[in-house]
């Protein structure tokens, strides 16, 4: 299987502290792959490395044989990586159908100067952007509310308005920051289907960070732990299951030298009652 | 939580209205506006001021008392207004009364013996009492007219708003009216006095507009189905009439109404270029910019400089095509302001471009730069515009010689600025629709999450620098002609102010906005002459009132006006 993406030794400190500890990664084209952690363990972080957010300070980051790590957010979204935000950051005075248009900001290319006298072309390029937009719309179940105040849609509305502005960019690979943060069990079902049908019908490959164990391990393939900025484990969900250094880093230490049995037995609870 | 007695609230809302009846006083408002009518021979305006503040210490009580009491009859609500009118009117009277025994004069300045005078209605200190009786009957009407039903209080608060409409703006009225030849003018000295409206005038706007308001609440339904139900051709050619009628009076206009109203709505023609230019830096981009007049002080001196036949002038080239290099030289500088502040957010941006602004009024008005700009001096001498061939420039002091027509009065130059207002508004509302525009709003809504999504910051924002530069520079150039001069004086920061001040006023990022708030802010002032003493304390009243009342602004921006209509459909679809 041809890898997507690859991260080499990549570090991020804040001052003294170091947020990403050379952390080594990869992502298999066409798969869901998940990073776990306990709370500021460095997913995040991790994450605005790859899009460009807060350049890493070492290490390479290679997508599609492309370097990204000195890039602008601009120029990587070009290249086909789109993602959401923890704490959902639309554009909120603007419609729901306009949010959606900005996400096509890069496929358009119009310039002003046309754009003021108004040519045929960017009529055309105006018409179908909107369609695309529709389709987005539509796709993500907004039908009909396109004309929305992005802030005033209701919260797993504004979710799922995120995810469609980033498929508008028509990403290769797509980072979920918490998508099911804040949702109740049943828009989580919803969700985790939503997620697999990016990448069975789209082909999308997709990264999420995730702090809810019942999506993460109902999805992914592959789960990478972070945990003070390192990683200490990655795997298949049954393997991080088992994993004592996992256990340790969410239960603590006492769990996972007496309890060993009982957590693992905790994760795998969580992961049937997915299944049923 | 026990509710406060209504009659306490009440005498709290009369303490109040009478303290913004003496602070009206002191400010010298009521004595300046009693130069001018309302009507004549029957209220001048500032009695009418007066008066507003009883009756809407009235109304104000009474609806207090509506919400304080749980069964509220209409007698508890008219004794309600009545006690707060009269309060208003007994804190008047104390006025009058310590002014009597104390000279204010030594703090307030305006505590003359003329206020005095006008406050007991020249019948001397003894008959003070009639200022809390006149107080007591407005605070009553004040609190009727909250008892009214809806289809009587409507037509008598449209008509009251239009009499003193028609009052404040007589002299704009009588003076076209009087242009018009002898008939019109003979109905113009029939329904408009010296400063105000005559009493048949006052009744013909009153029932005219009382009866046109209960006209449209029966039939207007009907109308407007009517409209709606006729077919594609019969809208279109109604619409066709409606921009034709539109064309005819802006052409027309300054024609009927002389040089005065001509340079007044050049005037806001200039504002709303420079508004149109700042909407697209801070309406769509949301970059604030407090040193825009720097641009128009740009736009200005290219063209004053390339056309000048002054000592100053560089070139002698025609405004026309002075002006497309104006607006060029504009655009660069907007780039070069915009370069060093491209990582600048938020407050610190306000303050470096407040910096950029007063740099280049100080430069522009410098000792150090006089051979160039003039320094204190200006440049004088503009060439006017000319439609036909200009004769070469032969000497310094004389302007060349127009061969067609020259467009030198303010009727003149306002085609050319009301055409080039409207153009700009054109193309900046196809700005706001296209991919840049776009760009822009997602920038000001969340800059990380756009340049996450592609926009290129550096190239947008230096756009939406540029563009609006572009437009405040064609203003400018605009004003150099009109006024045939330049000084460096006339780019004050005030200039940015109001410009950021009728933005917000008429509506962040609409375009319509930029147009509406430029009338209030900028024509009303200039044309109502009188009430220019107290411009900026009305200014910042206005400022503030909107700010609490109407955030959003008198004309908000589509997207807010579309998600509104697109709730109705479908409240009404529930329904």
């Amino acid at each position: 299987m041809t890898t997507i993406l690859t991260a080499t030794k990549v570090n991020k400190r804040f001052g003294g502290l170091v947020a990403v500890n050379s952390v080594d990664f990869e992502i298999p084209e066409k798969a869901i792959v998940s990073m776990i952690g306990p709370n500021g363990a460095g997913k995040t972080t991790f994450f605005n490395c790859i899009t460009g957010f807060g350049k890493c300070d070492e290490g390479e980051i290679v997508f599609e044989g492309t370097p990204i790590q000195r890039l602008r957010p601009d120029q990587i979204s070009r290249l086909g990586i789109s993602r959401t935000y923890q704490n959902i950051r639309l554009f909120a005075e603007m419609s729901a159908l306009e949010n959606i248009l900005v996400g096509q900001h890069i496929f358009l290319h119009s310039s002003w100067v046309s754009a003021v006298i108004g040519t045929p072309k960017v009529h055309q390029e105006e018409k179908i952007a909107l369609a695309e937009a529709q389709r987005l719309l539509d796709f993500v179940g907004l039908k009909g509310q396109g004309d929305m105040m992005a802030r005033n849609l209701p919260y797993g509305a504004q979710r799922r308005l995120e995810i469609a502005r980033a498929l508008a960019t028509k990403p290769k690979l797509l980072l979920l920051d918490e998508p099911s943060a804040g949702m109740n069990p049943r828009e989580t079902e919803d969700l985790t289907a939503f997620i697999r049908r990016l990448r069975d019908e789209l082909g999308i490959t997709i990264f999420l960070i995730e702090h809810h164990m019942r999506v993460v391990m109902g999805i992914s393939e592959n789960i990478t732990v972070l945990d003070y900025g390192e990683k200490i484990a990655e795997g298949t969900p049954t393997e991080i299951q088992r994993n004592p250094r996992v256990i340790e880093a969410y239960l603590g230490r006492g769990a996972a030298t007496e309890g060993m049995a009982n957590a693992s037995d905790r994760f795998s609870n969580e992961k049937n009652s997915i299944q049923h | 939580m026990k509710k406060e007695n209504f009659l306490w609230s009440a005498v709290k809302t009369g303490l109040i209205f009478g303290a913004i009846a003496i602070f009206l006083c002191f400010v010298g408002m009521v004595e300046v506006f009693s130069k001018r009518d309302v009507i004549e021979e029957i209220i001048t305006l500032g009695q009418f001021v007066l008066l507003a503040t009883m009756v809407s210490a009235g109304l104000v009580a009474s609806r207090q008392t509506s919400s304080l009491l749980e069964k509220n009859t209409p007698v508890s609500n008219l004794v309600a207004g009545l006690v707060a009118g009269l309060l208003t009117g007994l804190i008047l009277a104390l006025l009058v009364v310590i002014g009597a025994q104390i000279n204010l004069r030594a703090v307030f300045l305006n505590a003359s013996p003329a206020l005095y005078k006008l406050l007991t209605f020249d019948k001397g200190v003894g008959n003070v009492w009639i200022l809390p009786t006149i107080g007591a009957v407005a605070g009553l009407i004040g609190a009727a007219y909250l008892l009214l039903p809806q289809i009587l209080s409507r037509p008598i608060t449209r008509s009251i708003f239009f009499v003193i409409f028609m009052a404040l703006f007589s002299g704009l009225f009588r003076v076209i009216m009087i242009n018009q030849g002898a008939g019109m003018s003979r109905a113009a000295k029939y329904i408009f006095g010296q400063t105000g409206v005559t009493s048949p005038g006052a009744l013909i706007f009153f029932f005219g507009v009382i009866l046109i308001t209960i006209f449209w609440d029966f039939r207007g339904k009907a109308i407007q189905s009517g409209i709606a139900s006729l077919p594609k051709g019969g809208q279109l050619s109604l619409r066709v009439i409606a921009i034709i009628v539109i064309v005819l009076i802006i052409l027309l206009l300054p024609l009927a109404s002389g040089p005065f109203i001509a340079q007044v709505i050049v005037t806001v023609a200039l504002f709303v270029l420079m508004g149109l230019g700042l909407n697209i830096t801070l309406g769509f981009a949301g970059l604030l910019d407090l040193g825009f007049v720097a641009f128009y002080a740009i736009g200005a001196y290219t063209v004053g400089l390339l056309t000048s036949y002054g000592p100053f002038g560089l070139q002698h080239i025609p405004f026309w095509v002075a002006v497309p290099i104006a607006v060029l030289v504009s655009m660069g500088a907007g780039f070069m302001l915009g370069l060093p502040v491209l990582g600048i957010r938020g407050d610190y941006l306000a303050i470096a471009t407040l910096g950029f602004g007063e740099i280049v009024r100080l430069l522009a008005g410098s000792d150090f730069l006089a051979p160039f700009f003039g320094g204190p001096q200006g440049i004088i001498g503009i060439q006017k515009p000319c439609l036909g061939l200009l004769e070469p420039f032969v000497k310094v002091d004389v302007p060349r010689i127009c061969n067609g027509i020259e467009l030198g009065k303010p009727q003149d130059i306002y085609y050319i600025a009301v055409a080039s207002a409207l153009l700009i508004a054109f193309a900046a509302w196809r700005l706001r629709e296209s991919r840049l525009g776009r760009a822009w709003m997602s920038i000001r809504e969340d800059e990380d999450v756009a340049e996450a999504l592609g926009v290129n910051l550096i190239q947008t924002k230096l756009l939406a620098y540029m563009l609006g530069a572009a437009m405040a520079g064609l203003g400018g150039a605009i004003f150099a002609t009109l006024i045939g001069s330049i000084f460096a004086t006339s780019m004050q920061l005030l200039v940015s102010i109001n410009v950021v001040s009728l933005i917000i006023v008429g509506g962040m990022g609409s375009i319509p906005g930029v147009i509406v708030g430029a009338i209030a802010l900028i024509g009303l002032p200039e044309l109502l002459r009188e009430i220019s003493e107290f411009r900026y304390l009305l200014y910042g009243m206005t400022l503030i009132i909107m700010m609490i009342t109407k955030p959003e602004g008198l004309w908000p921006s589509q997207a807010t006006r579309r998600e509104l209509h697109h709730a109705e459909v479908e409240a009404g679809v529930k329904v």
